[in-house]
């Protein structure tokens, strides 16, 4: 073609001239394309510049994830949101340079179920629904027989966000796995995808729905429930937030619990109220997780039910028959 | 069937003369449309009060409802298999077969996609997977594809029914609201080469684009199980171990179908016992690769035993789901395919029972696959409710599972009522008996 249109041949004059137009336009067109693109040079150019001249002096600040970074104090702005925005927002980055983790302690679980009833009246459940449950274990014939309080265990690769197709649950820079049941759209795989049977779903009216009418749903407490929605343990996150231990926790009588901050690599006792270092106290009693093999990497961390402080007995059932 | 009296005319009526409404119909479709009422009444109770209303619970939480949605894709997968698979090897018999193909894909894929909504805990919140959409859930692919295919399909039953309408409204002696109709859907089609080129061109490109998505279908709804970590759902085979026994299933419904049709709609001439020879050979097939992938998926896990398996595999075997898998594995898969190997049991009433015992087994696969696993997860179930550990399906659940079947039925009816079962222009033009 474009041959063809440089020979002119004489033949076909139409045609030829017809072309010299489209050559024309075409040329006009990459003028123009080079025209904008060195403008959009020149222009980047220039904000580059502008951004070099910004030049206060340099703080140090703490991210959300954690690390430290030096910023420019003029490129510091104020964050300014509030009611509603603020409350999503938050419940969404967490608090700001915290790495949750939980310490369970099985030598001392008597299955008191007290960590259970202070969850379920904090986030409105009915008695069989679970955010902490405790298991009678055995992990083979001949071993012995302990207690273990299972509850989320906030794994830093969730299955359970990874498969949502709606963000409804989201993993925050400070560990915690949360819900926003507002999102929730009710399809239950990630109750399929978590291999420790961790959420609960109100398959019927949750218990205090009449309740909790016209109360702004909370993500960091789950409550009010939601009917079709999904809910599990959420460390206490409102509790977190006002600097206090999650429910559990406190209401241990055992000193079961450990709760606390692994970039502070410190964790404190619910009942006792003793805080020791995360890393000795996982060294020096072979602290261990549960199903490790998986890949998910949970935020909760199991001290071996050895030397126990009580002797094992069968758990009575508190929950109804059916529902 | 005698060649010299084989006029375009004639086989016009043959293919056509079904078109009517009669009274057969109208009670059929009166007895579809009670029992769907029904089912819609059961869907109300779980919209009023929750998913509750089903036996599912914290344990076993996906039930009836997912196997069926796996049963619907997976009997939706044989549209490919005929038209694309069979068509582009160039097997020339399929031609009366593939309409009916075709209808069953797309009223199972239309169909699957309402029975997912169904298992929604909050199904006003649908829209939520458009717009806020992650696209690393698998729920994303398969909403995507599941689409797409239903597309698909869609274009291609229509496509090669262009001409049929043409015909349809040019010679049938038929209601005018019904010859409009006909007309607006021919889009002008005269036959002429320029037209035929162009349709024969999409379609072929259609059946080209239908094999990938076929395949993606079934495999991103077996991922739906396969990328958890769960007993029974972790297998890296579940992807071809669905798409071959999409196949099994979809076979036995089309060999039902056209038995049915070619009763029904007399089309003795046209299905002929060699078609359901031929399917039956195409049944035995897809079932031996099916079977093939079965001892893989069992006698693996089987031999080594781990935990989580060893516990599944035990139950399915010798436990509480024993008696339902041997007499699905049996019945359903090798009792099929000893029989199918001999040609008197390819014979139309013979192969018809044998597809209704291979297609109820195909859905109880279903259920055997979504359900046991749930029941062994990692961790023991204690301190809730019975009925939380052993699943049971409620009668409102029941119901809510079986409307589906009856919104097929009711497709499949209004499809071949109102357009022809077999396609018209192509049988002529294959036969070469020419329109004057």
């Amino acid at each position: 073609m474009e041959e063809n249109n440089n020979t002119h041949s004489p033949n076909e004059p139409e045609k030829s001239k017809a072309s010299t137009r489209r050559d024309f336009l075409k040329n006009l067109g990459l003028a123009g394309v080079g025209v904008a693109t060195g403008a959009a040079a020149l222009y980047s150019g220039h904000i580059f510049e502008a951004k070099k001249e910004a030049t206060g002096e340099s703080k140090v600040l703490l991210t959300q994830d954690g690390r430290l970074v030096s910023v420019d104090s003029l490129e510091i702005k104020s964050h300014e949101k509030t009611g509603e925005d603020l409350r999503e927002s938050q419940s969404r980055e967490g608090i700001p340079g915290r790495r949750w983790v939980m310490v369970t302690d099985l030598s001392r679980c008597r299955n008191a179920r007290k960590c259970i009833s202070a969850c379920q009246e904090a986030h409105h459940l009915r008695p069989e629904q679970y955010h902490m449950n405790t298991l009678q274990m055995q992990d083979s014939p001949n071993t012995a027989p302990y207690n273990m309080p299972k509850n989320c265990q906030h794994c830093d690769n969730p299955p359970c966000v990874a498969v949502c197709p709606v963000d409804a649950t989201y993993k925050r820079p400070d560990g915690i796995v949360l819900i926003e049941n507002d999102r929730c759209i009710g399809c239950r795989f990630c109750m399929a995808a978590c291999p420790y049977s961790a959420r609960i779903f109100n398959w019927i009216e949750p218990k205090d729905a009449a309740k909790d009418q016209g109360i702004e749903y909370n993500a960091e407490l789950n409550v009010p429930q939601k009917l079709g929605t999904i809910s599990k343990c959420l460390f206490s996150a409102d509790r977190l937030r006002e600097g206090k231990l999650p429910y559990c926790v406190e209401a241990c009588p055992n000193s079961v619990y450990y709760f606390g901050d692994e970039n502070e690599d410190s964790v404190t006792n619910g009942t006792t109220k003793e805080t020791v270092r995360l890393s000795k106290l996982l060294r020096d009693n072979g602290g261990y997780q549960l199903m490790p093999e998986l890949g998910t990497k949970p935020r909760v961390y199991y001290l071996p039910p050895k030397n126990r402080l009580f002797p094992f007995e069968e758990a009575k059932d508190a929950t109804p028959e059916k529902v | 069937m005698d060649d010299n009296k084989l006029t375009f005319d004639k086989i016009t009526s043959d293919l056509t003369h079904h078109i009517r409404i009669n009274k057969g119909f109208l009670v059929w479709m009166g007895f579809l449309t009670v029992s769907l009422v029904a089912c819609l009444y059961a869907y109300s109770l779980q919209l009023r009060t929750g998913l509750g209303v089903a036996g599912i619970r914290d344990y076993v939480t996906w039930g009836l409802y997912l196997a069926n949605f796996v049963f619907f894709v997976a009997a939706s997968l044989i549209g490919m298999l005929i038209s694309a698979v069979l068509g582009l090897a160039g097997m020339k018999w399929i031609t009366p077969l593939t309409r009916i193909a075709e209808t069953i894909a797309v009223s199972f894929a239309a169909v699957a996609g309402l029975v997912i909504v169904s298992d929604m805990g909050r199904p006003e919140r649908l829209a939520y997977v458009f717009i806020y959409g992650r696209p690393q859930s698998p729920i994303l692919w398969d909403v995507t594809v599941i689409i797409t295919y239903f597309a698909l399909s869609l274009l291609l039953l229509y496509l090669p029914m262009i001409a049929d309408m043409a015909i349809l409204h040019r010679k049938g002696a038929l209601p005018s609201w019904l010859k409009g109709t006909y007309k607006c859907l021919s889009l002008n089609f005269t036959d002429t080469p320029a037209q035929n080129r162009i349709i024969n061109r999409s379609i072929r490109m259609l059946l080209i684009l239908l094999v990938p998505m076929a395949l993606s279908i079934h495999t991103v709804t077996s991922w739906l199980f396969a990328v958890t970590s769960r007993a029974g759902w972790d297998s890296s085979i579940f992807g071809p171990y669905f798409v071959s026994g999409a196949f099994v299933a979809g076979s036995a419904a089309v060999i039902i179908a056209m038995f049915f049709f070619r009763k029904n709609y007399k089309l003795q001439d046209y299905i002929t016992d060699l078609h359901f020879d031929n399917m039956g050979k195409v049944l035995v097939t897809v079932s031996l690769v099916y079977l093939y992938f079965n001892i893989n998926e069992f006698l693996v896990p089987g031999y080594k035993l781990q935990r989580a398996d060893a516990i599944h595999l035990t139950e399915l075997f010798s436990g509480k789901d024993a008696c339902m898998f041997w007499i699905v594995q049996i019945g359903g898969l090798v009792l099929p395919i000893l029989l199918l190997f001999f040609r008197p049991f390819r014979k139309p009433l013979p192969i018809l029972v044998i597809s209704i015992a291979v297609l109820i087994a195909a859905w109880f696969k279903r259920y055997l696959i979504v359900i046991p696993t749930q029941e062994h997860p990692f961790l023991p179930i204690q301190h809730v409710p019975q009925n939380f550990v052993v699943y049971t399906p409620t009668l409102v659940e029941t119901m809510i599972t079986i409307g589906p079947f009856i919104l097929v039925l009711i497709i499949i009816t209004l499809i071949s009522k109102f357009f022809p079962v077999i396609p018209l222009h192509e049988t002529a033009v294959e036969k070469g008996v020419e329109d004057v």
